[in-house]
């Protein structure tokens, strides 16, 4: 029976270790300092790198945090606090099924709220979706953070006359903080390595741009654009930025769950 | 002795379940009234309608009256907050703000309250709570180490620190040191006798001896009802009540 066990962790361990390794094996050789800081070369050159790509993934993010990250911690805290209204009710359940829809859709849908009415991709629409799919990832970790405090520390506060509100932000929340940081940086993660999403909404951008209101390129689109494209050094680049986004997101999910060993407070 | 905490025709629910039946009962000023009784009798329930932290539970309601000084804490001009300003609350495990130091805990009743002190005055607050908790000798030099740092024992009077340093009226401790070792539970039990000097104690406590030793009055309490209430010494030697001297003679609990 053991046997079995041990034999079924090793083969779901197998295709991550194949991943990684193919990833190293094809695409290290890429890597170089050109890969991070050059721009793409026009068609067919050879040389070039992702350095436009890799800014805008972070400035993707990052706009993305701004939208999606106070709404979820907002929502998370609303129906943590007040489990027995029917909105928190409704809010969860909400959360639960924004889930589970595929991120494509996601994309679809801002394209048709936001690409098509302004008449450009943009950065905008593509953290706009982004955040589509990270609030209710972040909304679910913040409301199990906050209802891991114990109530005893909620009953101290108020006993001691400080009102509601206060004592939700100024010690539950506080009292949570550190797994509500980390539910949104595991929302980070996910996000960062999204690419459907981002193909009907910021699209993708030879040239470096960094405007909120014109199409961004992204580590992940560019990786399929050079992936599917008929040039050896495009593909050669492509396994660099596949190789590159995988060690970032490695970098998230290990280094978050490394700085919470030994506490409680690990976000699932 | 002048009446501090009165409970008239007081009636407690949670949801439908009649948790209170008709409580009347008088809390001295400056006094130590412990309530004995079985578990599920009522006890917390009661002190917790004192501070209006009953109410805190979803569902739960109250009946009746409660007058602090003449006045009824469940008046419709009265906000909750403030009643639970002037009557303080110690609970049965040591709930230190875990974020917080220990000076910053003693002092969170009023910088949470969004009291303004300076430097010199909240130094001072933290020493004079923690002086009236018998904590200061221990945690004079660990002032900036955070609350949860301290033991059991420690934390518990930290507790009582934080609850003394918003200067109630009253505090009310439900069973303060059923979580804590013998040697903790005695130091507490001494602060007793400091502090009912300057407030009036309402301790809940499953343990007689306890209240047979740190208490002028007792209320004895069973399924949700007063069954007496009196001098602590006439209580334990002289029952009126038959259920009272089972309970305490041991024939149940």
């Amino acid at each position: 029976m053991v046997g079995l066990t041990v034999l079924a962790t090793v083969l779901a361990l197998v295709p991550l270790f194949l991943v990684l390794s193919y990833l190293l094996s094809k695409g290290a050789s890429s890597v170089n300092w050109n890969f991070f800081t050059k721009m793409p070369t026009p068609v067919g050159q050879p040389g070039g790198g992702m350095a436009n790509a890799i800014i805008g993934t972070f400035e993707l993010v990052a706009v993305a945090i701004v939208m999606g990250v106070p709404v979820g911690i907002g929502a998370g805290i609303y129906v943590a606090e007040n489990p027995a209204r029917w909105l928190a009710r409704a809010v969860r359940f909400a959360a639960n099924i924004m889930m589970g829809i595929p991120s494509i859709v996601i994309g679809i849908f801002v394209y048709a709220v936001l690409v098509q009415p302004a008449g450009s991709f943009s950065t905008l629409a593509g953290a706009a979706a982004l955040a589509i799919i990270m609030i209710p990832l972040v909304t679910r970790t913040t409301e199990e953070m906050i209802l891991l405090v114990p109530a005893e520390l909620r009953e101290a506060a108020l006993a001691l006359g400080v009102p509601r509100w206060r004592t939700t932000l100024s010690v539950v929340a506080r009292a949570a903080a550190s797994g509500i940081a980390t539910g949104i940086i595991l929302a980070i993660a996910r996000v960062a390595g999204e690419t459907a999403p981002l193909l009907f909404t910021a699209f993708g951008n030879r040239f470096w741009s960094t405007a909120l209101t014109q199409p961004i390129a992204s580590l992940t689109v560019q990786v399929y654009t050079y992936a599917i494209s008929p040039f050896a050094d495009w593909q050669r680049q492509a396994w660099a930025g596949a190789l590159v986004l995988t060690a970032i997101v490695l970098a998230l999910e290990v280094g978050v769950r490394w700085i919470t060993r030994g506490s409680a407070r690990v976000a699932r | 002795m002048s009446e501090k905490l009165v409970a008239r025709r007081l009636n407690a629910y949670f949801g439908s379940n009649h948790a209170l039946h008709d409580i009347d009962v008088t809390i001295s000023a400056n006094q130590v009234t412990a309530i004995i009784g079985p578990s599920g009798c009522g006890k917390s329930t009661l002190v917790r309608c004192f501070n209006r932290m009953h109410e805190v539970v979803p569902g739960a309601r109250v009946e009746g009256e409660v007058l602090l000084d003449g006045d009824d804490i469940y008046g419709s001009a009265i906000d909750p907050v403030d009643v639970r300003r002037r009557i303080g609350m110690v609970f049965q495990r040591p709930t230190p703000f875990p974020t917080m130091s220990v000076a910053d805990n003693v002092a969170a009743g009023l910088t949470l309250n969004g009291v303004a002190l300076k430097r010199a005055e909240r130094n001072r607050i933290v020493e004079q709570s923690l002086r009236q908790a018998a904590l200061w000798d221990e945690v004079k030099d660990r002032l900036n180490r955070p609350g949860i740092s301290l033991s059991g024992g420690q934390q518990q009077r930290l507790c009582v620190a934080r609850a003394l340093a918003v200067k109630p009226e009253v505090l009310l401790m439900d069973e303060p040191c059923s979580a804590l070792d013998p040697i903790s539970t005695a130091r507490i039990e001494e602060l007793l006798l400091e502090l009912k000097e300057n407030y009036t104690i309402v301790i809940v406590t499953h343990n007689m001896q306890q209240a047979a030793r740190c208490s002028d009055f007792t209320a004895f309490m069973y399924t949700g009802n007063l069954i007496e209430f009196g001098e602590t010494r006439q209580i334990f030697t002289n029952p009126a009540r038959r259920e009272t001297e089972d309970y305490i003679t041991g024939r149940f609990g």
